[in-house]
């Protein structure tokens, strides 16, 4: 339990306040600030001068590894490890093997897709310094729009930060401890 | 005052009807979700549930007495090997295939109408890969062994043959199943989220607040997380579409007359998405009206689905005549008297229930009055059920009773144990779907928020602003 604040967090109205607001915060210079709203925001990502999502990658190196690997686990099985003729079909008829292997690709991509999307997100997470804001634990997943920024930001500054956050119409600034 | 449903109604640039009416914020349409799970059920909900479970009870019984007996107590016979155990499997699969195309290819196509039907639509492909993987599994016969389908080390040192249609279709199936859950769960997360912070008693905090895995709506994780929606999306397209295909595999890499053909994958998949949406708009037509979600998922939706209905049900009903055409043109002998003998022999009854259900009843809904009408919505939903029911029936019994020596012909009836299983199902499924619907957000309340014109963070602006996006 920290004494010091971790971070300070404003509450906006509206999708567009706090758009604006990230822009405004992201063009001061800071870097270590999020948004959070109940649901995805168009363009916020730009206005948060945010980076792609790595999850494609992690997806594309799973979803072949998969692929690769259910093509292979058949050729090995019924064709190497225990050899046996099927339908007159010779040991290698990779052709046959095109389904399961399509199958074990999907599988593998979607759990990358899904397991990297947690793993980059950092989740699951038992707790964290926002949810002590009471009009946080109520309105980000309902119908609030906050912004976040940490004080290890090296442009943060009690006074300074409070005030421009106010000034982007925030309805209320919070210092909130760990 | 105007009232912002005649706002949209008369927007100029989009003259369609808005997605959420009523005038609702975004926090209204939290409420509108979670009431139901918060306060005590409906008289209605009792109902459902309780039938449910005893349908249940049926099928746990009926599989107990399967499992002490054997296979031989359905009606099973020397030419028709794959009797009503196939059909149900089949039909369930295909159920499932209409929540994925709403929760993945609608996605891809940006049909906003999709986010407030998705979340149950996913639940109920879900429910009914379940109700399908069950009967294979005690199809089988000796349950215990059935780890023998899977590539696992074994006392015979054998593997399985990846030749097989039937492993293929082992593997598309539970793949299918598991992708359609880490789906449906994905999607859950902010709405767990929401839940998790509503929630009032402690064991409700505890659960909510485990499976929302600590989701705090932070817009660096959207940003991976709507990425990984698309993925999801992207890949469960060409999976939905291999599974039914695969499905049809099962039949059409047989050598018997009226299976052995290359319209089975397209067919197979229409015919899906038709027997799914059916169930859809049957689930929706008593959800709406149960929980008066009128406002959420509208006529402009239910429109939708009954075009869809329409446009897989003529489909369907355009494979049935290219089958006929084959059969004839083909001039095998075996493959005209398998379609004479399906329309006219002695399962011309199944035969001509499904031609009714399927491919005439849908056609009503080329009238907006029907499509606009919930009562004749769910008739024709349950039509298509049970037409899509028999037209498994009739493609599994009538191509096997009657192949190709006239010595070994038989004639297929169920037997009591038959129908437990069938109708037991439905009891697992309406149980599965029973406890969703109380405990879990039936309609994915982050997405509909986003269909809200004041979720566009250029709303109102002179120029850039767009209301329906």
């Amino acid at each position: 339990m920290g004494k010091n604040p971790v971070c300070v967090l404003a509450q906006f109205k509206t999708t567009k306040a706090l758009y604006h607001a990230c822009e405004r915060v992201r063009d001061e210079g800071y870097v270590k600030f999020d948004a959070h709203s109940p649901f995805p925001i168009h363009g916020l990502d730009r206005a948060m001068g945010l980076k792609p999502s790595k999850v494609p990658w992690i997806v594309l190196i799973l979803g072949l590894l998969g692929a690769a690997g259910g093509m292979g686990m058949q050729l090995w099985m019924n064709g190497v490890d225990y050899p046996m003729i099927f339908s007159a079909k010779p040991y290698f008829s990779w052709q046959a093997y095109v389904p399961i292997t399509f199958e074990l690709g999907v599988l593998f991509g979607s759990a990358g897709a899904v397991f990297g999307m947690l793993g980059l997100n950092q989740l699951p997470r038992l707790n964290h310094p926002v949810f002590n804001s009471k009009a946080f634990s109520t309105h980000a997943a309902d119908d609030g729009f906050f912004l976040s920024i940490e004080t290890k930001d090296a442009n943060y500054d009690e006074v300074r930060t409070s005030k421009l956050l106010e000034g982007l119409g925030a309805l209320q600034v919070e210092h909130l401890k760990e | 005052m105007i009232t912002k449903d005649q706002v949209y109604d008369s927007d100029p640039v989009d003259r369609r009807v808005p997605l959420v009416r009523g005038g609702h914020d975004f926090h209204s349409i939290t409420e509108i979700v979670a009431r139901p799970t918060e306060v005590k059920p409906i008289n209605a909900w009792y109902a459902v549930f309780g039938v449910a479970l005893s349908l249940l009870a049926i099928l746990i019984g009926s599989t107990g007495f399967l499992f002490f007996k054997g296979t031989g107590i359905w009606g099973l016979n020397n030419p028709v090997g794959w009797g009503w155990a196939i059909v149900n499997f089949v039909f369930w699969v295909g159920i499932g295939h209409a929540g994925t195309l709403i929760s993945a290819i609608l996605f891809l196509f940006r049909q906003k109408w999709r986010t407030s039907i998705n979340r149950a639509a996913e639940a109920m492909t879900i429910f009914a890969v379940v109700c399908a993987i069950f009967f294979p599994t005690i199809h089988v016969g000796r349950v215990w062994l059935l780890y023998w389908a899977a590539p696992l080390p074994n006392q015979m040192d054998m593997w399985p043959n990846f030749k097989s249609p039937l492993m293929w279709d082992f593997f598309a199936v539970s793949i299918y199943g598991t992708v359609s859950f880490m789906f449906w769960y994905v999607g859950l997360i902010p709405d767990l989220a929401t839940f998790r912070d509503r929630a009032k008693t402690k064991i409700k905090k505890l659960l909510y607040g485990v499976f929302a895995l600590g989701w705090r709506g932070s817009n660096r994780h959207w940003l991976n997380y709507e990425r990984a929606y698309l993925i999801l999306a992207g890949l469960s397209t060409p999976l939905v579409l291999s599974v039914h295909t695969i499905v049809s595999f099962d039949f059409a890499s047989g050598q018997l007359a009226g299976w052995h053909t290359t319209i089975f994958p397209p067919y197979f998949v229409a015919g899906a998405i038709f027997s799914g949406f059916a169930m859809v708009l049957t689930l929706m037509v008593v959800c709406v009206k149960l929980y008066k979600l009128e406002n959420l998922i509208t006529d402009r939706h239910f429109e939708n689905i009954s075009k869809i209905i329409l446009v897989t049900g003529t489909m369907v009903g355009y494979a049935y005549a290219m089958e006929f055409f084959i059969s004839w043109y083909s001039g095998s002998q075996y493959e005209s008297f398998t379609f004479v003998n399906r329309a006219f022999g002695p399962y011309a009854w199944a035969y001509w229930i499904m031609v009714s259900c399927n491919v005439l009843s849908p056609q009503i809904f080329w009238f907006k009055t029907a499509r606009t009408n919930k009562i004749i919505l769910f008739v024709v939903s349950i039509f298509v059920n049970i037409g899509m029911w028999f037209e498994r029936f009739v493609i599994t019994v009538t191509s096997l009773h009657h192949d190709f020596i006239p010595s070994s012909w038989a004639y297929y009836s169920p037997t009591v144990w038959d129908v437990c299983a069938l109708v037991g199902s439905f009891g697992l499924f309406f149980t599965f779907f029973s406890i969703f619907i109380r405990y879990l957000p039936m309609v994915a309340m982050a997405e509909v928020k986003t269909v809200l014109p004041e979720a566009d963070p250029h709303f109102g602006d002179e120029e850039g602003g767009h209301l329906h996006g």
